[in-house]
């Protein structure tokens, strides 16, 4: 019982952290109509630049939080001059901005590598968050349970940010028929560079609060794409209730196969994936993709 | 006027053509060294493995970003079953035919979806194909890999030699050119096309869009698989890496970077590739920094790709001198008049 409680509540913690990275993503993919294969890279990038922080630039060591928050701006800024100077100038050809993300990919990747070396980094867990709660005979790290807050607040908040503001409403204007929003006046291709720094930014802050559970190693960001992709793809591009129930799915499939399936687990995660494809290839609330 | 151009266009390409021939067919004899010779026939099946993809992604206008995934398929079913004891010929036709079926799969799924969707869902195959790799140690190995001890002797030529595997590879892909080149001027060659400019209108006019689709995958499979199989016996070793997403993108690099949709640009592209690989990995490690780079300056820059791009470079070079040339006829008699 206990066994299965413990790993109900990794898989919740672990689909909030895949809720962060792919929300940004869905709503890129929903706008931009690209995957965006750097997605993984960002994540990445913004677990190293976090530990980097924490462990301290020029003799400045900084608190978690500060660290998550300064790598996430970095990392937003990044992704902005990415949609800016490179897939700004392949206007309108989809195939080739998703190329121009693939290399992208391996040479943040090569960068890292080059930067932060091969070991894993292992970040701390902030100290208003260390220590466990027990519940029965079961025991939870608080760090776990502070990850499911932070992403149900971070959630809202961009509920709210998409349902209730203004720019929200563009956006979704831009993701539902980007031409009629041209007409309407909306500067659509600005909206792409906002909603591409927004994702980047949100894969960030998930590389970085994840590092305490995942730690920051070469090669995390191959493990963190193909997760934003069956995320999206179960849950339908452009929806943020898509990519909240598709996580929560893959956080599950994920951490209930590794415990009971390890050799399998990878194809298993891919299992529910084929499913959709096979009878609803538009994603669970998505709609049909071009 | 037009047609006498034609002919020298075609003049010039067979001239071309068969100095290329000549000099692929004598390379072990000046080409020093068997690192080269070995280098020459590591282009020589990528070449296939291109020609293969690009059969998708120049005439089908589907980018596949799962091809390795394919590729390893074969080759792990060659290692594997020459590891619990199958021989060579056998060994070879089982891996064959189980590629052909994970391609069909494989088609069945990706068709689902075309453009975007399509490069998503091979992907994610890829990376399916990648993870058994890896995680299912019973089977592959793990990280470990597979080793294949022996190399066969088909017809009597023992393929241990440099030289003789050069040879193999080069019937092979010669004979994998003249397909994709019959294959291109075939209806079937011209139907993909069409569905890849036109599929509704293909559709209309009675084409079955999917089907078409769906045979053109099994060939690219047919092609990877083939190519796998020579890595498979080059390398004499298999491991998750071949199956990478890395690995995908090197050979949809040599289809891009030498021209999608031509029939020499994937053998170029595969040239550059191979080469820059095997040179600049001898000086640095940064290997994938410049795949990355490479790519995003292609895909920018020449998105064309380098046989049509130096082609129309060349065309515009020519056009220009006899511009200039015409123009000095046209004033010196002009001349005089004033």
């Amino acid at each position: 019982m206990t066994f299965w409680l413990v790993l109900t509540v990794n898989s919740v913690t672990f689909g909030g952290l895949l809720f962060l990275l792919s929300a940004g993503f869905s709503l890129i993919f929903g706008l931009m109509r690209i995957p965006n294969l750097t997605h993984g890279s960002l994540f990445m990038l913004g677990a190293y630049f976090g530990a980097t922080f924490i462990i301290g630039v020029f003799g400045v060591k900084m608190n978690f939080w500060l660290a998550a928050l300064l790598a996430t701006l970095v990392v937003a800024a990044f992704g902005a001059v990415i949609e800016r100077f490179l897939l700004r100038r392949l206007p309108g050809d989809q195939s080739a901005q998703v190329l121009v993300t693939l290399g992208l990919s391996f040479i943040v990747a090569d960068f890292c590598l080059m930067v932060w070396g091969g070991d894993p980094l292992s970040v701390e867990t902030p100290a208003l968050l260390t220590g466990f709660t027990r519940f029965g005979a079961a025991v939870f790290p608080n760090y776990r349970l502070g990850i499911i807050g932070v992403a149900t607040v971070i959630a809202i908040a961009l509920w709210l940010l998409l349902d209730r503001t203004r720019l929200g409403a563009m956006i979704r204007a831009g993701v539902d028929d980007p031409d009629m929003a041209r007409v309407v006046g909306i500067r659509v291709s600005q909206l792409f560079t906002i909603v591409f720094a927004l994702g980047a930014g949100l894969a960030a802050f998930a590389g970085i609060i994840g590092g305490p559970i995942l730690s920051v190693y070469p090669g995390l960001d191959q493990d963190m794409l193909p997760l934003a992709l069956v995320v999206v793809i179960l849950g339908g591009s452009g929806s943020l209730l898509g990519s909240f129930v598709g996580s929560i799915v893959v956080g599950f499939i994920y951490n209930f196969g590794q415990a009971l399936l390890p050799e399998l687990a990878y194809f298993v995660l891919f299992l529910p994936m084929l499913l959709v494809l096979i009878f609803r290839p538009q994603g669970l609330f998505g709609r049909p993709m071009s | 006027m037009s047609g006498a151009r034609t002919q020298r266009i075609n003049t010039g390409r067979a001239i071309f053509l068969s100095v290329a021939f000549v000099a692929l067919v004598t390379l072990p004899y000046w080409m020093s060294g068997i690192y080269y010779v070995n280098v020459s026939s590591q282009i020589l099946f990528y070449a296939v493995f291109a020609l293969g993809l690009n059969i998708l992604v120049g005439y089908g206008g589907l980018v596949s970003l799962g091809h390795a995934g394919l590729f390893g398929i074969t080759a792990y079913a060659v290692a594997y079953l020459l590891s619990v004891g199958f021989g060579h010929t056998l060994a070879v036709l089982l891996a064959l035919i189980i590629g052909l079926i994970c391609t069909a799969v494989y088609a069945a799924l990706s068709l689902r979806a075309t453009g975007i969707g399509f490069i998503m869902i091979t992907l994610a195959l890829g990376e399916i194909l990648w993870g058994l790799a890896y995680r299912w140690i019973s089977l592959t190995g793990g990280d470990n890999g597979i080793n294949v001890r022996t190399r066969p002797s088909p017809f009597g030529f023992d393929l241990n030699s440099a030289t003789v595997f050069y040879y193999a590879t080069l019937i092979i892909f010669l004979l994998s050119v003249i397909a994709v080149a019959i294959f291109v001027r075939s209806p079937f060659g011209a139907a993909l096309m069409g569905t890849r400019d036109q599929p509704r209108r293909m559709n209309a006019l009675g084409y079955h869009v999917w089907a078409i689709r769906f045979w053109a995958c099994l060939l690219s499979g047919l092609l990877t698989s083939i190519a796998a199989v020579l890595f498979v016996y080059y390398t004499q070793f298999i491991s998750p890496q071949t199956t990478a997403l890395t690995a995908s993108a090197e050979v949809l690099l040599m289809v891009i970077a030498g021209g999608p949709a031509t029939l020499l640009g994937p053998v170029v592209g595969a040239a550059l590739v191979v080469v820059v690989k095997n040179v600049v990995s001898g000086y640095i490690e940064r290997w994938n920094f410049l795949l990355g780079a490479i790519f995003v300056a292609i895909v920018i820059l020449m998105p064309e790709g380098l046989v049509p791009g130096v082609a129309r470079l060349w065309r515009q070079g020519r056009r220009a001198l006899r511009r200039r040339r015409g123009a000095a006829a046209v004033a010196a008699p002009a001349e005089p008049d004033r």
